[in-house]
């Protein structure tokens, strides 16, 4: 049947057309691409004012007011505009337990949390590459057991862990680090084992192998590049679930320890005023919710924005 | 099939395995002897030299791990609680049903608000609708659970107090409040400590099944009104999650020829949608389920601790606070195996809702 | 751009007696409004099919040929849109039927088949059920007879030991075996109409044949006129008794099968022709099409296939970069959209007869 020469290849191209339908999902990612916009833009926003953390907060978040200022424990916030009496001074926020203005709490606890979730997560992504990389790299029974290890880690819900982690290390914010690290090492290393795997095997690989590039090399410069996008998107997804449980450990009372100006302590220790004084609890929780917001914004719209399958319509416009 | 079930449970039996001895290796690490970590700091001598016989400390530590698994799988032995001075096992059974109610009704909720809303979402992609339930996931997974329960426990018992709207913010039922066992109301007679009162008091202590099947109204009531809010805030993380997981896997499914050739051999939209394409994105819908009934009662710990549930995340708590180790131990065991199980059950229900996988 | 008047050829096959065209397109217009812009998938389409007849619809992928048939089941998925034109099933306009009423068409007057069988069955239900439902869906059978009469179609289109295979799932399936079960879908309620989306490119050689046998067997026993639509020459030539040839989303040529394949007129039907090779018949290359398909975005205001086209280079024709060519009678049932046969104020058709 010679006459059935595919001269003509298959109707892919209009059945992608169909099936997929091109625009709604270029609409799609347009809309998820809002979200990584937005994301980001709640970000920069978050990393300007834990910058000028200084600038912007009125009082240091230590500081006693009892003394300086006429103010009474656990006083509602005081803002002019909404007919707080002029001779008062200003607390948009409130003040604290401990007669502190609230507001200058929650604006250096910008600085503990981006800080908690980078560093926690930088460390799984540096310890989760190189066993990741290694298991991936080596294979056989070192894979094996390493692997094995991993999955028995993520067996256990990543914050009871992380809980059972700190009541052996000792309470603490360095120690609660420690454990949102451990607990998130298994998700990296099996990212990276897996883009190993699958690149090890492709013919750059190979190619660089046959021109006689040393195991080093051969990682670092062909096989890392191309792990890094699901990496990032991991990363920042990971981010945002570092921050919820580092301050859910805090507001455990594992985390970190008064007077520093943590969220999750924060919430903590006023937890039982709820009924009298809910803005101590209300706004520590605000600005828990809007920082992790922002790098689930991001996350999702960055793995949109990489999802292969969506790179390819792209390309075939 | 039976091949693929068999094999899913075995391959539980080494996971568990691990999980006993990473917590055996953890709980090792903690600083000082094992004594008194175990017993507490005022331990006297005796209680240690009883203790060390007993776990064989003096033996090599592989035999420990044996002596800790043999104890854990056997006996159902997780050493006695330093600050109730009793066996963990027993708080196990008067604890774990509280924790075993709440969750299921936090995941009832999740699943039974998140699914329709993520397949309405799929359905209207790009409407108002969707662009709302995916702000409000988003926004959901961002969220704080003990916040959220301190925030409802405000609104619900202090701002919308003397309305009908009102719920109450703490604790499993009205103080005062004592509910009759079934066992006791059915004139079962059964001896204190025999392992038939164990399970029929481990039973009874499902407060609204107990209440439903002795017919006690009154408390099933206020044991609902005590369920509501902590399960509202301890479903908010799976509702959302789930939302968005039945969300694409339904739009990746409609995107499907078999939908379309539904569509072309005359099925109505209805079907097309809740036939059609919803049996092929149960898969990793009921994937996300399981994980996510794990991380509940992970997230019970903090849940339980503001409602005043005295279920074993309470428990758990309260162990962290006073250093209660073997609580902490055991808990941690029980959870994470109680996991292992919901992804066994997962990985089985596969093999109902996918014919392709009985054959692999 | 041009509106073309509805052609309608008479049949040449004796096979219909029956004048009445059973569907009659017309005017077909179907976008695609994307970011980038819109895609015209389908710019004008008509044509007639007549009952107990089989159409072919040939051209190369992304011709707009699927997008005809999808339009015409009112399946096709947005951003696209059926903007203009009439559907006419027996003189009723498909088009303005309300969305329940088009259930009611779908499976019971028109009926689909498609190209991917394995994928066109849905994998958690076995496919007796799957065929069931349709009687569920258009006739009140109980479930024993529902069942009776799929185990029936199984055997009728050729499935061993039907009785047992109506509870096997789609991937215990070959593809072949798919197929089969998508036709006896199709037939099981005796449509009037079976649309086949290029229903053999996705099986074995061997068997893309017994699937052709197949259908043309069930089709002319019921009565049933089929739409195939296809890329391949070869198929058509032993199949069709009518073809129209689709280029960019329009009909470019069409007549019946026989005068297609001795005397192609169009350029771009020519070149089909050219580039199949013919067995005994030794050429020292293939001819090949230069160029491929353009993207429909914006296309409209000259001849869409001028960019390829070497019956242009070879006559020197420069209308072809002005003015779109319209779809005119050459010879009675034989059309074709060329300047070569067209007149035009300025410019007399090298190739017209006359």
């Amino acid at each position: 049947m010679s006459a059935q020469t595919d001269l003509i290849t298959a109707d892919t191209g209009v059945t992608a057309l169909n099936t997929r339908s091109l625009g709604s999902l270029t609409l799609r990612r347009l809309f998820k691409q809002r979200n990584a916009l937005l994301g980001m833009a709640i970000l920069l926003a978050l990393v300007i004012v834990a910058a000028l953390a200084p600038l912007i907060a009125p009082y240091d978040p230590e500081q006693v007011l009892i003394g300086i200022e006429p103010v009474e424990r656990r006083e509602n916030p005081c803002i002019h505009l909404f007919g707080c009496p002029a001779d008062k001074p200003k607390h948009i926020m409130g003040i604290d337990g401990n007669f502190r203005d609230q507001f200058s709490r929650i604006i250096y606890g910008t600085r503990i949390s981006l800080f908690i979730g980078f560093t926690t997560i930088g460390l799984a992504v540096i310890v989760g590459t190189a066993i990741g990389a290694f298991s991936g790299y080596v294979g056989g029974w070192a894979d094996n057991l390493i692997m094995r290890l991993m999955d028995v880690i993520l067996a256990f819900p990543s914050f009871l862990l992380a809980i059972f982690i700190i009541t052996v290390l000792g309470r603490g914010l360095q120690n609660a680090l420690y454990a949102i690290a451990v607990v998130n090492i298994p998700v990296f290393a099996r990212l990276v084992r897996a883009s190993v795997l699958s690149l090890k095997e492709q013919e750059f690989v190979s190619a660089s192998r046959a021109l006689g590039a040393g195991h080093f090399r051969l990682l670092f410069v062909r096989i890392f590049p191309n792990a890094t996008p699901p990496l990032i998107v991991q990363s920042s997804l990971s981010i945002a679930s570092a921050i919820l449980e580092a301050a859910a450990l805090s507001f455990l009372g594992l985390g970190a320890q008064p007077p520093t100006p943590e969220w999750g302590t924060m919430l903590g220790s006023e937890r039982n005023q709820v009924f009298t004084s809910p803005h101590l609890v209300f706004f520590p929780g605000i600005a828990i919710m809007i920082t992790v917001l922002a790098f689930n914004l991001l996350g999702d719209g960055l793995r949109d924005a990489m999802d292969p399958r969506l790179a390819q319509i792209s390309n075939k416009k | 099939m039976r091949s693929y079930l068999v094999r899913r449970f075995l391959m539980a039996i080494p996971v568990i395995l691990g999980i006993l001895i990473v917590t055996f290796t953890i709980a090792r690490l903690i600083p000082g002897d094992p004594c008194h970590s175990a017993l507490g700091e005022h331990a006297t001598e005796a209680a240690c030299a009883s203790f060390a016989a007993r776990m064989g400390l003096d033996k090599p530590i592989l035999v420990q791990l044996g002596i800790y698994m043999e104890n854990i799988l056997f006996r159902g032995d997780f050493g006695d609680s330093i600050r109730y001075s009793r066996p963990v096992s027993t708080l196990l059974i008067e604890r774990l049903p509280v924790t075993l109610e709440l969750g299921t009704a936090a995941i009832l909720l999740a699943v039974l608000v998140g699914v329709p809303a993520g397949i309405l979402s799929a359905v209207r992609r790009n409407s108002g609708v969707d662009v709302a339930t995916m702000m409000g996931a988003n926004i959901g997974v961002s969220m704080p659970v003990y916040w959220l329960g301190l925030m409802l426990a405000f609104v619900f018992a202090v701002y919308l107090k003397d309305t009908p709207f009102a719920l109450p913010p703490s604790g499993r039922m009205t103080a005062g409040l004592l509910p009759a066992p079934f066992y006791e109301v059915w004139g079962w007679n059964l001896a204190r400590g025999s392992f038939a009162y164990l399970i029929a008091d481990f039973i009874s202590n499902f407060a609204v099944f107990n209440s439903i099947i002795t017919a006690q109204w009154e408390v099933l009531k206020d044991a609902l009104a005590h369920l509501i809010l902590p399960a509202v805030a301890l479903s908010t993380i799976p509702l959302a999650i789930i939302a968005r997981i039945t969300r694409s896997s339904m739009l990746e499914v409609l995107g499907r020829e078999y939908v379309r050739a539904a569509r072309a051999k005359g099925v109505a939209e209805r079907n097309v949608v809740m036939k059609h394409a919803f049996r092929n994105a149960l898969l990793p819908v009921v994937t996300v389920i399981g994980l996510q009934t794990g991380t509940l009662f992970a997230g019970a710990v903090l849940t339980e601790s503001i409602f005043g549930f005295s279920g074993v995340g309470r428990a758990l708590f309260d162990a962290i606070t006073g250093r209660d180790y073997p609580i902490i131990q055991a808990f941690t065991v029980v959870i994470a195996i109680g996991y292992v199980f919901i992804n066994l059950v997962v990985d089985i229900s596969y093999a109902f809702l996918d014919p392709r996988i009985k054959l692999s | 751009m041009t509106s073309v008047a509805p052609y309608i050829a008479k049949p040449t096959t004796g096979k219909a007696n029956s004048p009445a065209q059973l569907l009659d397109v017309k005017g077909l217009k179907t976008y695609f409004f994307t970011e980038d812009g819109v895609v015209t998938a389908v710019d004008g389409v008509s044509f007639s099919v007549f009952p107990g007849e089989i159409f072919g619809l040939v051209g190369e992928s992304g011709c707009g040929k699927s997008v005809t048939s999808l339009s015409i089941m009112r399946l096709v998925d947005p951003p696209g849109e059926v903007v203009e034109g009439e559907v006419l099933l027996e003189g009723e306009d498909l088009r303005l039927k309300t969305a329940s009423g088009m259930t009611k068409v779908r499976g019971r007057q028109i009926s689909m088949i498609f190209q991917q069988p394995k994928s066109s069955l849905n994998p958690v239900f076995p496919i007796g059920d799957q065929i069931v439902e349709v009687f569920d869906i258009h006739e009140n059978l109980d479930k024993e007879q529902a069942w009776q009469r799929a185990v029936d179609l199984l055997r009728m289109v050729g499935i061993p030991d039907p009785e047992r295979k109506a509870s096997a799932y789609p991937h215990e399936l070959s593809g072949g075996q798919a197929q089969r079960v998508m036709i006896a879908m199709a037939l099981a309620l005796k449509p009037k109409l079976i649309i086949a989306d290029e229903p053999t490119t996705a099986l074995d050689v061997t068997i893309q044949a017994q699937i052709l046998d197949l259908l043309r067997k069930l089709s002319s026993q019921t009565g049933t006129s089929v739409i195939l639509i296809t890329h391949d020459l070869g198929i058509i030539a032993e199949m069709a008794d009518r073809v129209a040839v689709m280029y960019a989303g329009q009909i470019v040529e069409q007549t019946d099968t026989r005068t297609l394949f001795a005397n192609p007129l169009h350029p771009y039907t020519q070149g089909l022709h050219a580039s199949v090779p013919v067995l005994g018949q030794v050429k020292d290359r293939l001819e090949v099409i230069p160029g491929s398909v353009p993207n429909l975005i914006g296309v409209s205001g000259h001849c869409r296939f001028a960019p390829r086209c070497r019956a242009r280079e070879q006559y020197g024709l420069s209308i072809c970069w002005d003015v779109e060519p319209s779809l005119i009678s050459v010879d009675p049932g034989h059309t074709v959209r060329c300047w070569l046969y067209e007149d035009h104020e300025g410019h007399k058709p090298p190739l017209k007869k006359r």
